[in-house]
């Protein structure tokens, strides 16, 4: 979403790099690629990164002769494509979990733990094995546990997820759509994700994606999107667009000593020193949007670049790593923000949410979500996505949707229930959150007794259960803000502007952690054991009575008879 | 007293018949219960198989040509001959005696008319051409011509033409035809046509190389060793990628016409192999990606050098980059052409003599090929970089094209004296020279599928514990059943079907002996399923053993009491 629009925003200002000129010899190559990075300090103190990396490729996969000759493109990810028909692959691999009401929005939203959707082509016949053979090769591609998503974890959803790129396809048999909260993110997963990138980790932006420091954050995130895009505005060619993200929080407070300064050093322990030499583009975005009270950069530059990101418009430093002037007499670029003061008020997000599992005991409890509209005067509607494991029962005649204390029946329900140990719950709701409210939507559920071995290491953990997923068009701040004349002359500002007056937004909730009655495991075999026990008991008694002989026998004479015989005896008298 | 013994009889019946319950009903239900599932195997078929006694049978026609035999021996050609020779191939001698019986049926016949006008084109390349277009033969099959000494085909101390397709010109010489019989003639005959089908069809030593995972090499076998070493393993498909290593893109800008290049060379060669195995075909350019060994300097050359035995350690860093095949699980050629970047141009190869390789390229058995490609030519004094550089695909795919036909088997062999083989046409590869791979392969797979199906039904015949479903019974009987039938195809010549049937089996071997549901009761211990035992079946045994005891002892007292009164 940023590059694109900042990428407008600096053509027009004139600041494009220099193609380099082709000889006409060589044909034009078919595929671009471009990199960039954008670091927004946040209101808190940390500091966020998010690099993009972006192939497209002028080719169509689908062709009856296949694709297979790659240059930027990575060829895995071809082959992925053409073999499995994939209209459009997400993937992301996060760990932490964003805090939405302290760093405002990220540019690109992913669920703790692995998030895959994928739209397939409608060629495709049978598409539960395809996606299940897709995970399979995807696992293998990331290092992942992807492998470990099955039809117990796989969703529908019939209207939370529409594709990204062109074609309007409805028919949502067609698409998959799964998370694994409990997966873990790591230099294994991100060693696969660079190979991906055709400058790998040599050169360019991506130098600074060193696992150590990487994963030394508070919040990392990396993704993969595939999707066709146009080409020009009229749409009349097509490519196929392959979008690496990585996005990061650095927590500036552990690492800086309580001096409040920052460079690129600091944070990734590299500097940048050139561009990756096949990237047509490659350009190094700040958000200097609360300059100069906050904090000074250095070196300084003279590119700005205005977007409107989020519904914020937002001024950036543009720093252009293909020009030779950025890297100074030095030859290497360490990007330096120190921090004046920390005051400031960060625009509260217009919408958050936050989930939590109610209730005590190990046999019912009622999971609470609730949904933030932050918006002074205008309510819009979100659109809510719950994928609930079939081991936590839902009631779904206990659900209610609250705002204001009143009622609020949402417009649209879409409610898949469970099969037990085939497929999970699938909750869908249209809500209108009305403005300036909490929207608290409850559902109560039963704790199912899971078989022994369906149990994992280490169940009393718990369980997990995914992100809920909220999509919603919220409306901008910058239509919010109808006073401003600052930049704009009077006669533009009367109605809001039509493009910026909404825009779309996904938001996850905190992944639960529910825990189940859990077995003791030893308890099969004490079960055995007793009752074989006890069988044995019963069945000892039965066969003693069954098979012993009984006699009468003569009764004992007692203790004191027989003393009075002993005596008997020596006084040689007959015995009783 | 008689109440006693009553009751202690009844005691005894009870015991008595709480032991037969328990024998009767008990220990069946317990081992119904607890018992594994395995599906019935064709355990004897499989065993039958494992002697792997293979036929190979080619058809040859022998065609004699005007002026090879006089008209009255002309009405004396015999109709058939079966030529029948038994080679055994030493295998492991406790278990394999392998038995191959080549066995040539010959249908003599005299030349049509249009044959022999064929035989009177000028060249003997356009001879064998025309002799195709007369008559397509089938695969696996060989016409030889037996053509007068005095025809002008072949040059002079040539004796054996062997063309493009399916046919052979063998020249009789003067001394042999005069003044014999035709069955001295055809005894004269037979050693020459014999060579013939050893170069086109299939010999002792190729046999033997596709048979190597069952046969032990006798020492002095190192050359057959290499080459069966060298050659891919037969599989329904390979993935070809071709990849271009750029390790420098700052300072070169590499532009290959890899699609142009594919289509116009590799191409031909792979719809020619078509039968054989499906190949797919890929390309990639990795950058940045560096060889695991710094070249040396060489000053009296200026420039750098990989030496043969560094060569070793080249593959493993681009290996890592080139990336696993994501679409199937065939084996990978892969074909890498590396650009030396500008700090190590040129880069050239030494053999261990210390010699320039002339093709600056080598291969790595079962893995792929190499090539260096130098770009220093480009580098003015004044060049602005990075530089843009032109691959010569025609100079790259010619390195290639040769390492692909060394790593799928297809060998230049060296043909007996006297013999002459026309140099392959555009396709790359000579029908009969697919009919050799056609040959091995199909009794590599046989191999293979037999050694799979077997260790298979070794492996359930040891551990009890495995389940065998149905699915997995079902795909050895049908790997069985393919086996067969390969074996009864190659019995009778016809190859085609014989590979087909023998990659049928691969496949269902395969799949058979890979299927996860095998492992899953694999790991169930005997001591844990003893614990679980014991605490029912004590308590329940003893008393029973004890009061059977004690039976048996009162009876043989009671005996020998009934003795003791007789006497």
């Amino acid at each position: 979403i940023l590059s694109a629009t900042v990428d407008a925003a600096a053509d027009t200002q004139g600041t494009s790099a220099p193609e380099t000129v082709v000889p006409s010899s060589v044909p034009q190559p078919k595929d671009d690629f471009q990199e960039e990075l954008v670091i927004r300090p946040l209101h808190s103190g940390d500091i966020y990164a998010s690099f993009q990396f972006r192939t497209l490729w002028d080719t169509d996969f689908m062709r009856e002769n296949k694709v297979s000759h790659y240059r930027l493109f990575p060829k895995s990810l071809g082959q992925v494509i053409s073999k499995f028909s994939v209209r459009e692959l997400h993937i992301s691999f996060t760990q932490g979990y964003w805090r939405t009401m302290q760093w405002g929005q990220p540019f690109i939203p992913s669920p703790p733990g692995a998030e895959l959707w994928v739209w397939f082509q409608d060629s495709v016949t049978d598409v539960d094995a395809t996606w299940k053979e897709l995970t399979n090769v995807l696992s293998g591609i990331f290092c992942a546990s992807l492998n470990f998503i099955d039809s117990t974890n796989t969703v529908q959803p019939s209207a939370s997820f529409k594709p990204l790129g062109i074609g309007n396809v409805t028919d949502h048999s067609f698409l998959r759509y799964a998370t694994l909260p409990r997966e873990i993110v790591c230099t294994e997963n991100l060693t696969p994700w660079k190979k991906l990138l055709p400058c790998g980790s040599k050169a360019g932006l991506a130098v600074l994606l060193k696992s150590e420091k990487l994963f030394h954050s508070s919040f990392h995130s990396q993704a993969v999107h595939i999707r066709s895009v146009c080409q020009d505005w009229q749409c009349k060619t097509t490519s196929w667009e392959l979008r690496q993200t990585v996005n990061s929080v650095f927590d500036l407070h552990n690492s800086g000593q309580a001096k409040r300064e920052w460079s690129l050093f600091k944070m990734f322990s590299r500097t940048l020193t050139e561009a990756c030499p096949l990237a047509s583009s490659s350009k190094l975005y700040i958000d200097i949007t609360d300059n100069p009270q906050q904090f000074e950069l250095s070196p300084a530059t003279s590119l700005l670049s205005q977007a409107v990101v989020l519904g914020d418009r937002r001024t950036f430093s543009v720093y252009d790593l293909t020009q030779e002037t950025t890297f100074g007499s030095v030859r290497s670029l360490n990007l330096l923000i120190r921090w004046k003061s920390n005051e400031g008020e960060m625009l509260r997000p217009l919408l958050h949410a936050e989930r939590y599992v109610a209730g005590y005991g190990l046999q019912t409890g009622e999971i609470h979500t609730l949904m933030y509209n932050n918006h002074p005067y205008r309510s819009f509607p979100v659109l809510l996505l719950d994928s609930v494991p079939w081991y936590l029962r839902l009631y779904i005649h206990t659900l209610s949707v609250t705002s204001k204390g009143k009622d609020n029946k949402p417009s649209y329900i879409h409610y898949e229930p469970s099969k037990d140990r085939v497929k999970p719950h699938l909750l869908e709701m249209l809500i209108q959150l009305p403005p300036n409210s909490v929207t608290e939507v409850t559902v109560q559920f039963e704790r199912a007794l899971l078989k022994w071995t369906e149990y994992p290491p280490d169940p009393n953990h718990g369980f997990y259960v995914g992100s809920s997923v909220i999509s919603s068009l919220v409306p901008s701040t910058v239509a919010m803000d109808t006073n401003s004349t600052r930049e704009r002359p009077l006669f533009s500002s009367f109605f809001p502007c039509k493009e910026e007056s909404s825009y779309f937004v996904r938001i996850y909730t905190e992944p639960l952690l529910v825990n189940l009655p859990t077995p003791d495991f030893s308890m099969p075999y004490n079960v055995i054991c007793l009752t074989c026990t006890v069988v044995a008991v019963g069945y000892g008694s039965l066969y003693n009575l069954l098979t012993r002989s009984f006699q009468i026998e003569e009764p004992n004479p007692g203790l004191a008879k027989r003393i009075a015989n002993v005596i008997r005896k020596m006084r040689g008298v007959p015995p009783l | 007293m008689a109440i006693t013994e009553v009751e202690r009889r009844r005691g005894q019946l009870a015991a008595l018949s709480i032991a037969a319950v328990v024998i009767i009903v008990g220990v069946p239900l317990w081992w119904r219960t607890t018992e594994t599932y395995r599906a019935w195997l064709p355990v004897s078929q499989i065993k039958d198989l494992a002697k792997l006694q293979l036929h190979l049978s080619a058809d040859v026609e022998v065609v004699f040509a005007r002026g090879t035999v006089t008209p009255e021996q002309q009405k004396k050609v015999p109709l058939t001959q079966t030529q029948d020779e038994e080679h055994a191939v030493d295998g492991d001698l406790l278990v394999q005696f392998i038995i191959l019986r080549l066995q040539n049926m010959k249908p003599y016949r005299t030349a049509t008319i249009m044959e022999e006008d064929a035989l009177k084109k000028p060249t003997a390349a356009e001879a064998d051409l025309s002799l195709h277009m007369l008559s397509e033969s089938p695969c696996g099959s060989l016409v030889v011509y037996v053509i007068p000494e005095s025809s002008s085909l072949l040059p002079e101390d040539v004796n054996v033409y062997i063309g493009q397709r399916r046919t052979a010109l063998v020249r009789i010489s003067a001394q042999m035809r005069v003044g014999k019989t035709l069955e001295q003639l055809l005894a004269q005959l037979e050693p020459r046509i014999k060579q013939v089908l050893q170069v086109m069809s299939f010999s002792h030593t190729d046999i033997t190389v596709a048979l190597s995972d069952r046969v032990r090499f006798r020492p002095g076998n190192k050359e057959s060793i290499a080459d069966s070493m060298r050659a891919f393993k037969s599989s329904p498909g390979y993935e070809i990628t071709f990849s271009l290593l750029n390790p420098d893109p700052k300072s070169h800008q590499l532009h290959w016409d890899i699609e142009g290049a594919v289509q116009t060379y590799i191409q031909p060669l792979l719809t020619k192999l078509s039968p054989l195995a499906n190949f797919s075909i890929d390309s990639q350019t990795l950058y940045y990606t560096m060889l695991g060994v710094t070249p040396r300097f060489d000053s009296s050359l200026e420039a750098y050098t990989l030496n043969a035995d560094s060569l070793a350690h080249v593959i493993n860093p681009v290996e890592a980059r080139l990336g696993s095949n994501a679409a199937s699980s065939n084996p990978v050629l892969n074909f890498l052409l590396y650009v030396p970047d500008i700090r190590h141009s040129p880069l050239y190869i030494h053999d261990h003599r210390k010699q320039e390789v002339p093709s600056n390229a080598f291969h790595s058995p079962r893995w792929g090929g190499i090539m260096v490609y130098n770009v220093n030519g480009f580098y003015g004094s004044e060049t602005e970089f990075p530089v843009h550089v032109n691959i010569n695909m025609a100079k790259v795919m010619g390195v290639f094209l040769a390492q692909l036909r060394l790593l799928l088997g297809v060998q230049s062999l060296s043909p007996p004296p006297g013999f002459l083989v026309a140099p392959c046409g555009s396709t790359g590869l000579a029908d009969w020279e697919l009919d050799r791979l056609m040959w091995s392969r199909s009794v590599e797979n046989i191999a293979t599928a037999t050694t799979t199906i077997t260790s298979l039904a070794q492996l359930l015949d040891q551990i009890g514990n495995i389940v065998i479903n149905d699915n997995i019974a079902q795909q050895v009987s049908s790997a069985v059943t393919s086996l067969q039938l390969a074996m009864a195809e190659l019995e009778v010549g016809n190859l085609g079907f014989a590979l087909q049937y023998s990659k049928e089996a691969i496949l269902a071997s395969e799949k058979a002996f890979f299927d996860p549901s095998l492992l899953h009761l694999l790991y169930f211990p005997d001591d844990q399923k003893f614990a679980i035992y014991i605490p029912l079946f004590l308590p329940m045994c003893v008393p029973i053993l004890l009061s059977m005891l004690k039976i048996v002892s009162e009876v043989r007292q009671r005996r020998r009491e009934k003795q003791a009164k007789k006497e």
